[in-house]
């Protein structure tokens, strides 16, 4: 296949993955292991195959006990609550449950189809406990499940965009397909849809969230744009999670406009003031510790004129947060720095000059909630207010990046996909694509990949049980 | 948006990068400036903490200097898996390639750390240049054995034992000092304190199961087989240095018996000069040819392009150098011994002459790195280099 010019291709499969991040890797592995002949289609070329998951460093697990290199207990009911905070109770309790006790038996599984685990990274001690950290990240793990797969004898097709996903009545038929550039129609008996989210399909998302979206930056693959997600929701397809909003964290502004990653982060917004471009403060820079706020600063700076804001910090916060990709800005005085971020100098240096007034004396203690709060200042800064005044200043840019979407296909508790006539026959779906059912909102460190790894490969299961 | 439209994204971001007056990369050709800027990002990202001492020594510092990168480059053992990897990679604009870029900051200081100084790059870079060499000292001694008169049995009567170690003994002891000079400015560069034993016992250990090119828990590295791991590397590099290791204690052996004992060669196989040799020899031999199609298979952009031809002739003179000593033994008593005897001396002559100025010269730079490392690691001195070199 793949060299013929028409508009068939002859081979059927048993099971066409559509996706090649996680969830579908899972997926085509279960399948083949069950001896179903499988394809998987993956959009991307080679290089970038793998999505969001090749940007991933951890997921979340359960356990009983020491696992892997995971450290004590992690049960059930703390995991779930832990959920219920951040998406504070927009969650399908039952899909949810199904995934934390399943995600217990996926380390070994993981294990034994390749992924390698590490302690938990430098700096990152806190999940120790809860976060199994991949060797090398998510692209090895996808190094490892493509290999897999590979071996156990998945057909695997990149620069393969599907465009449309047949459908007769509840039953899936075939999808069409451009690979490299050429359409083709591959038929099979049982479908599985794994194409993640539509987050970088730019104007849809201006669409969904408003004009300022194009302002965005999307944090993860420029492939994942919802073609399947909209093919199957124009064709009747029942969705879930809030097709306006996306997951946005506030990143370095001068990073990449799609795929900059984790290293595009910034973690001294605790230990600064931040501005808009009109140089005015506008929201409490020292609500929480930072992994607890960390998202809500996405949603801030898009509040703001242009969609940017700018850090300030002096000298001695810079060794309290990991380094970020670019250098900061740096000057010895505030007005320079204001002139080198492109800020009216006189107005910064008014508003730090505000906040140096306002803080008190108190002990500043990095690591925890110090309550050392400003006094008489709008709004206030309720931990960390220490003065900004030891030179040289750095400053740093901050624009929403956008991690995924929520808007996705209703599953059953097998990863079944739902029509308007009930479950499909022989739908299944995994991932990101699903995920607005159990992160209705917020997000919860390490679960996505927990949930495309659950469902990922209970859709394998479910798909490779199917008869035709 | 098209595809299209995404994959011209680079021009973008550089675009906005100059205009917060914040160059994305230094110019190309500096490669301090070049790594400064990779570890930089693996900074931030700290994915592949797990696979090498490399991540962790980065993981400690927050500021790069000269001196800093040149230890990272030497602790590198281009196992390549924080290549294989990275999701920076190019096309990606962020264009990581640590293991290349560490390569040519380890090469690059063995050049200007040799003695006596501009040697190096000829020897690291030249495959012709060891070959050069090589035919140099078969020459020699192909003339010594000729013009000189034969004192004794075995191979002794092709080239007595006191020509032998006029020969040898300058040839051992000129490159151990051209050697040691070295490793002293490097010592200086990287900011090295005081040894004390710890720091030789870890160094050894690494070395011995050679620990960072075991992709960090015994899977091996990403060599010959990209994406996939492998631990054939590891295992043959270690039949290379074992088996070096057992021919020059082999050597050490002949010279103790002949000092110490008077007894003199060719010696019969249940000698220490013959169990220590023969397996050796034949683990360097097994262990080059291994390492040699190793490297034809892999991705030469990941280390020092520019190097690939000397180090298969390093690669190469090592196993000749092998080969030829057991030869010389199959061929006892008969008319070839002379003409054997020639190659092999010939050989050993290169290699030791070659050690400062070629690959050769790795093992001692890794080892000091190594050394440095468990300094910092066990807290008694700073991480920095302390100082920066341009
Ligand atoms: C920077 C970053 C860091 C993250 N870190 C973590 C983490 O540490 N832990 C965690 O759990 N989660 C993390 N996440 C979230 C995580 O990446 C996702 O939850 C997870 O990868 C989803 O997996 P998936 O397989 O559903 O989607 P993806 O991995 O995104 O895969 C979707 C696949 O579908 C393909 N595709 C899209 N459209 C088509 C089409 N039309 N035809 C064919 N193929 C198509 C894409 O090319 C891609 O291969 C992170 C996200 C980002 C952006
Ligand atoms: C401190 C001890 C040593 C260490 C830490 C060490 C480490 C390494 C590493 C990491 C490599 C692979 C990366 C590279 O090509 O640079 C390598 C290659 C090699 N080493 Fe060593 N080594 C040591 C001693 C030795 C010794 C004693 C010998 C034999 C004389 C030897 C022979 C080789 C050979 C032949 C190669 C292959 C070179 C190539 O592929 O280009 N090594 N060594
Ligand atoms: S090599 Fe790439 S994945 Fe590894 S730490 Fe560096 S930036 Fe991260
Ligand atoms: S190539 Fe291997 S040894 Fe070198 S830095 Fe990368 S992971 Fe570490």
């Amino acid at each position: 296949m793949g060299t013929s010019d028409r508009d068939d291709i002859a081979e059927t499969f048993d099971v066409v993955v559509v996706g090649g991040g996680n969830a579908a890797l899972c997926a085509a592995m279960e399948a083949a292991e069950a001896g179903r002949s499988v394809v998987l289609l993956e959009g991307a070329p080679k290089f970038y195959r793998g999505g969001n998951s090749r940007h991933t460093r951890n997921f979340r697990c359960m356990h009983r006990g020491a696992l892997g290199p995971l450290i004590d207990d992690y049960l059930e009911d703390e995991f779930f609550d832990d959920l219920l905070k951040v998406t504070k109770g927009e969650t399908d309790e039952g899909l949810a449950r199904l995934v934390i006790r399943n995600s217990e038996q996926c380390l070994p599984w993981m294990q034994a189809h390749g992924v390698r685990f590490q302690k938990s990274l430098s700096g990152t001690l806190s999940l120790e406990r809860t976060n199994a950290f991949f060797l090398g990240g998510g692209k090895a793990l996808v190094n490892a499940y493509y290999a897999t797969a590979e071996d156990l004898g998945v057909t695997i097709r990149y620069e393969a965009q599907v465009r449309h996903v047949g459908l007769e009545g509840r039953r899936f038929t075939h999808v069409d397909v451009d690979i490299a550039g050429q359409r083709f129609r591959i038929k099979g008996s049982t479908v599985v849809l794994a194409a993640g989210g539509f987050q970088s399909d730019i104007e849809w998302l201006a669409r969904a969230w408003g004009p300022s979206a194009r302002n965005f930056l999307i944090r993860g693959t420029p492939y994942n744009r919802g073609v399947v997600l909209k093919d199957m929701l124009d064709q009747g397809a029942v969705s879930v999670g809030d097709p306006t909003q996306c997951h946005a964290v506030a990143i370095d502004g001068r990073a990449p406009k799609f795929d900059g990653g984790i290293v595009t982060r910034l973690d001294c917004v605790p230990f600064s003031v931040v501005v808009n471009k009109h140089g005015d403060r506008f929201y409490d820079e020292g609500e929480d510790v930072w992994p607890k706020r960390y998202a809500i600063w996405g949603r801030l700076v898009a509040a703001q004129p242009d969609q940017v804001a700018y850090v300030i910090i002096d000298s001695r916060s810079l060794p309290l947060f990991m380094p970020s990709v670019y250098p900061p800005v740096a000057a010895e005085t505030i007005e320079q720095l204001a002139k080198k971020l492109e800020l009216d100098p006189d107005k910064v240096a008014r508003t730090v000059r505000e906040f140096n007034d306002s803080c008190r004396d108190g002990d500043f203690r990095p690591q925890q909630l110090d309550g050392l709060a400003t006094e008489g200042l709008d709004p206030p800064k309720t931990n960390w207010a220490r003065p900004i005044v030891e030179p040289p200043f750095y400053g740093y840019s901050l624009r929403p990046g956008v991690t995924f979407t929520y808007l996705g296909l209703k599953v059953d508790g097998e990863a079944r996909a739902t029509g308007a006539d009930g479950p499909y026959e022989n739908v299944w779906a995994a991932g990101e694509m699903i995920a607005g059912s159990i992160l209705g909102q917020g997000y919860l460190a390490g679960f996505g990949m927990t949930i495309g790894t659950v469902f990922g490969r209970l859709a394998g299961k479910g798909a490779a049980a199917h008869d035709a | 948006m098209t595809l299209e439209a995404i994959d011209g994204r680079g021009d973008d971001a550089r675009g906005r990068a100059e205009a917060a007056d914040m160059p994305l990369a230094e110019p190309a050709f500096d490669i301090f400036a070049e790594a400064r800027r990779q570890v930089e990002i693996c900074n931030a990202c700290r994915y592949c903490e797990g696979y090498c001492q490399v991540f962790p020594a980065i993981t400690r510092q927050t500021a790069f200097a000269s001196g800093d990168l040149t230890q990272l480059a030497n602790l590198c053992h281009n196992c390549r898996g924080c290549y294989y990897a990275c999701q920076y990679t190019a096309p990606h604009e962020f264009a990581l390639n640590l293991p290349g870029v560490l390569s040519d900051i380890r090469s690059d200081s063995w050049s200007r750390f040799a003695w006596p100084t501009g040697f190096a790059g000829l020897f690291q870079r030249s495959g012709a240049g060891i070959a050069l060499a090589l035919v140099v000292a078969l020459a020699l001694l192909f003339a010594a054995i000729a013009a000189l008169p034969g004192e004794g049995a075995g191979f002794y009567a092709w080239l007595g034992h006191n020509a032998m170690v006029a020969i040898f003994a300058p040839a051992f002891l000129f490159p151990i000092a051209a050697l040691a000079i070295g490793i002293r400015r490097y010592w200086r560069e990287v900011g090295g304190k005081p040894v004390v034993w710890r720091d030789l016992a870890d160094a050894g250990a690494a070395v011995a199961q050679l620990r960072n090119l075991s992709g960090g828990q015994g899977q091996g590295c990403n060599f010959e087989e990209e994406e996939r791991y492998s631990d054939q590397r590891r295992w043959l590099h270690q039949a290379v240095m074992y088996g070096f290791l057992l021919c020059f204690l082999s050597t050490c052996s002949a010279t103790l018996y002949h000092y110490l004992f008077d007894w003199s060669a060719p010696y019969p196989w249940w000698t220490l000069p013959k169990l220590l040799g023969v397996p050796g020899g034949i683990l360097l031999v097994v262990g080059t040819a291994g390492l040699g199609w190793l490297k034809t298979r892999a991705d030469p952009a990941l280390g020092s392009p520019a190097n690939w031809n000397g180090e298969m002739a390093f690669i190469l003179l090592l196993g000749l150098t092998g080969l030829t000593g057991l030869v010389l033994y199959a061929v006892t008593g008969t008319a070839a011994v002379g003409s054997i005897l020639a190659l092999h001396l010939g050989c050993v002559l290169a290699l030791f002459l070659l050690t400062p100025y070629s690959k050769m010269a790795h093992g001692f730079y890794r080892m000091a790195a190594l050394v440095r490392d468990a300094q910092v690691k066990s807290g008694r001195v700073p991480a920095s280099s302390g100082q920066a070199r341009r």
